[in-house]
């Protein structure tokens, strides 16, 4: 067993070419073969790409899908969302624990079967849902998790878990997955007419400062949630100094902002729209390699994007003199994660690229500086790339008439929780709210969470509103609650959500994030009085503007919105007890051993 | 205009910090100038027989009398300090939170290397307080206005602080006196 840990181990290395860069790869690998990356193991890949076993270490405990200590051949990853859990997650996970007999956390005696929790996997239109593996279950229902159950003792292939597959690619023979794309609402950009290839070949014919030229007129703003514009990223990342370096284009689909599923959409659906606009990005900042930063969750969708990438290499859409460009060398690999929130954030994406945690980088320098490898690199989110291919296709004059003044061009949503119709919607930027819950099913919502947990959450008098970055701005992630939801039970859990994927590097986010929920926490169990939501909301803005990433600067978001938005939820909560006195304290809960010790209550007051 | 009211008071503490009040030597000659001593250990006063500008408070809440004389002190005390580590932190006593309290009274009164009890009864007559479950500091009991640190702080750290209080002058402490490495 040794023996065979050390040359297989080897064999990965040397695979990945000893490069401590590719760290990632090489873990997830040592992973997938044994179950874990033990001790051993460790020690065995840091003298093989000769670093220390620390820096193995610190990348193998980092990540959720990586762990020293083995797992089961088989590892059930059951999504923890709000949505899953409004939409009946916990008799499955019951159901889980009984068939299996085990707890979430634990492996079978046999080592077949480990059972787990995992945030948002990005599957909330068809939820509660789980990963078996790499393998996708949707829809779960008690049946369904007893059938698994029943299934993977008589057989661990979880292909055979899959009986009938979904629309669209996800009934492709590399794909083969019973995920459905729900695509409800088709708009002009994403899924309007579309030539392949021609947006690439319109820029090719064009020089790199006319294209980015095109993208400012078009005003194309990042999709992913910030709203940086695009045409301003190339051309800084095209004006940085590269000397001795490369330039990189970087796709962000590491789409964890629970709520969001509308890139994976993309990733089954527009692939070759989305590998166009990264080879268009390329040409415009002068750039020779692609990155694709995939999420582990969606690591069901790997072959069949390698496949395209495959095929765009055979037609000469990828390598050398692409479609005969003389000079234009541009190829696009793909980097898979490992099961960390905080990877969304950019800098924490090119740290994980890179082989390393999944800790954010101080900025300045800008990744359009500085970013993969120190070398100049453009992120932009999957929309981002798929709208910038057709922009190069339609024009930017046909973009910007798009949508409203200050956001051209159409947005996908993501539409969960209480409404008729979950799934994909695109939609012109400057919808509205109400508008868009008609459209959805959702009459009569409490309260639409917009933009995921580190957007904000709004309440009927908010319904007016409109989507765009001007107004309630959102990477994609609508969630809709109804009358029957708890909004506190919301907040609280994704107060949870942050505390759970912060990366610990800075003390605001990491310590601020539990003060937040602690108080929250006594505010629901009626021990909050009225002076706590001034000290909810005066933390709330230390942590946001002294956390070092976007993480800690927007987690305290559903309790800043709520407080604005649903004041009255808290006010009725808290109560006005003795001055001077901690609600938060109370002497007969605090002497209940001593008094069962004793066998008498604490003394009468004189 | 009558002096200003000073208490103090020694929670689960080892004195300590009252000593340190005491290290203050000549100069409690000027402190009986600027205020008063009311409920405290200094003048052996029980109970509160005023308002009081400022109460000390040294160490955390091991039981339930430290709690009401900790509420007390909230009562009666426009401003209240936390001075010491026991005060803010728990301190020493706060080793036990550790330690489930059944397995602490066991270590002490039953199975301790040098323990005699021929009853084998851990103590439980209602006039002994009873324990808390835990070691709190001050300010998870009451609402606590400042905190004065070290163990115990230096008999200039209170000085100066007390002074700035009383004068109604900002609290300027240097560098040395808050520095403990």
């Amino acid at each position: 067993m040794s023996k065979n840990l050390q040359t297989t181990v080897k064999g990965i290395c040397q695979s990945c070419g000893n490069d401590r860069g590719r760290m990632m790869d090489i873990v997830r690998a040592v992973q997938e073969q044994f179950g874990c990356v033990s001790n051993e193991a460790l020690d065995l890949i840091a003298s093989q790409v000769n670093c220390h076993r620390v820096e193995v270490e610190s990348v193998v405990s980092f990540y959720a899908f990586l762990s020293t200590r083995p797992k089961g051949q088989v590892v059930i990853r059951l999504c923890d969302d709000i949505i899953d859990r409004f939409n009946g997650l916990e008799p499955v996970a019951e159901t889980f624990q009984k068939e299996l007999g085990i707890n979430f956390g634990q492996t079978t005696s046999d080592g077949k079967i480990t059972l787990e929790k995992t945030p948002c996997i990005g599957m909330c239109d068809q939820a509660p849902a789980c990963m078996v593996n790499d393998e996708i279950v949707t829809y779960l229902s008690t049946d369904k998790a007893k059938e698994i159950v029943t299934g993977l003792k008589k057989d661990l292939n979880v292909k055979k878990l899959v009986h009938k597959y979904g629309d669209g690619n996800n009934a492709n023979d590399l794909v083969k997955s019973m995920v459905h794309n729900n695509v409800r609402q088709k708009g002009e950009v994403i899924f309007g007419d579309h030539i392949a290839e021609e947006g690439l070949k319109k820029a090719l014919a064009m020089t790199p400062q006319e294209v980015i030229r095109d993208m400012k007129t078009a005003r194309l703003r990042g999709r992913g949630g910030a709203g940086f514009p695009t045409g301003m990223k190339w051309e800084f990342t095209r004006a940085a100094d590269a000397t001795g370096k490369k330039r990189y284009v970087v796709c962000n689909a590491d789409e964890g902002e629970p709520g969001t599923f509308k890139d994976r959409v993309l990733l089954t659906e527009k692939a070759d729209m989305l590998f166009e606009g990264m080879t268009i990005g390329g040409y415009a900042i002068g750039a020779e390699a692609g990155i694709l930063y995939l999420r582990a969750e969606y690591a069901y969708l790997r072959a069949f994007l390698e496949d395209a990438l495959n095929k765009r290499r055979k037609n000469n859409l990828l390598g050398n003199n692409i479609l005969g460009k003389a000079g234009f060398n541009f190829d696009i690999r793909i980097q898979m994660g490992a099961g960390a929130y905080i990877c969304g954030e950019e800098t924490s994406l090119l740290s994980s690229c890179e082989g390393l945690r999944g800790d954010p980088k101080n900025r300045p320098p800008f990744p359009a500086q500085q970013g993969y490898l120190a070398a100049p690199t453009t992120v932009n989110n999957v929309e981002t790339f798929c709208c910038a291919s057709r922009i190069m296709e339609k024009g930017a004059g046909w973009f910007a008439s798009l949508g409203s003044k200050g956001s051209p061009g159409t947005k996908l949503l993501s539409v969960s929780g209480d409404c008729h119709n979950p799934g994909v919607y695109e939609v012109p930027f400057g919808i509205k709210l109400s508008d868009l819950l008609n459209m959805v099913g959702a009459n009569g919502a409490q309260a639409v969470q917009v933009g995921g947990p580190s957007g904000s959450m709004v309440g009927p008098s908010d319904y007016g509103r409109t989507i765009c970055y001007d107004d309630l701005a959102t990477g994609g992630s609508i969630m809709v609650f109804g009358p029957e939801r708890n909004i506190l039970e919301i907040v609280d859990y994704f107060m949870d959500f942050f505390i759970e994927e912060s990366c610990g590097y800075c003390t605001p986010c990491r310590v601020g994030n539990v003060l937040l929920k602690q108080k929250l926490e006594d505010i629901m169990h009626g021990r909050g009085e009225p002076s706590d939501l001034t000290y909810l909301e005066n933390l709330g803005q230390t942590v946001k503007i002294a956390s070092r990433c976007g993480l800690g600067q927007t987690s305290p978001n559903p309790i800043l919105t709520t407080l604005k938005n649903f004041r009255g939820l808290y006010e009725a909560l808290v109560k006005q007890g003795e001055p001077g006195m901690l609600p938060t304290f109370n002497l007969e809960e605090a002497v209940t051993q001593a008094a069962h010790i004793a066998g008498h209550g604490p003394m009468k007051h004189h | 205009m009558a002096k200003p009211k000073v208490a103090t008071t020694s929670l689960a503490g080892c004195f300590g910090c009252h000593m340190s009040i005491l290290d203050i030597d000549e100069r409690i000659l000027k402190l009986v100038e600027l205020i008063e001593f009311n409920k405290s250990p200094i003048d052996d006063i029980k109970v509160f027989t005023e308002r009081c500008a400022i109460g000390l408070i040294e160490g955390g809440c091991a039981n339930e009398e430290n709690v009401r004389v900790l509420q007390d002190f909230r009562r009666n005390c426009d401003i209240l300090i936390s001075v010491g580590e026991c005060a803010i932190c728990g301190g020493i006593p706060a080793m036990r939170n550790m330690i489930p309290l059944k397995e602490c009274l066991d270590e002490a009164y039953l199975n301790g290397p040098t323990v005699y009890n021929p009853s084998g009864k851990i103590p439980d007559d209602k006039e002994i307080p009873l324990l808390l479950n835990k070691v709190y500091p001050a300010h998870e009991v009451v609402k606590i206005d400042y905190h004065l640190q070290g163990c115990p702080p230096p008999a200039d750290t209170i000085w100066e602080a007390l002074v700035a209080l009383l004068t109604d002058k900002p609290v300027a402490l240097p560098y040395e006196l808050i520095k403990y490495d």
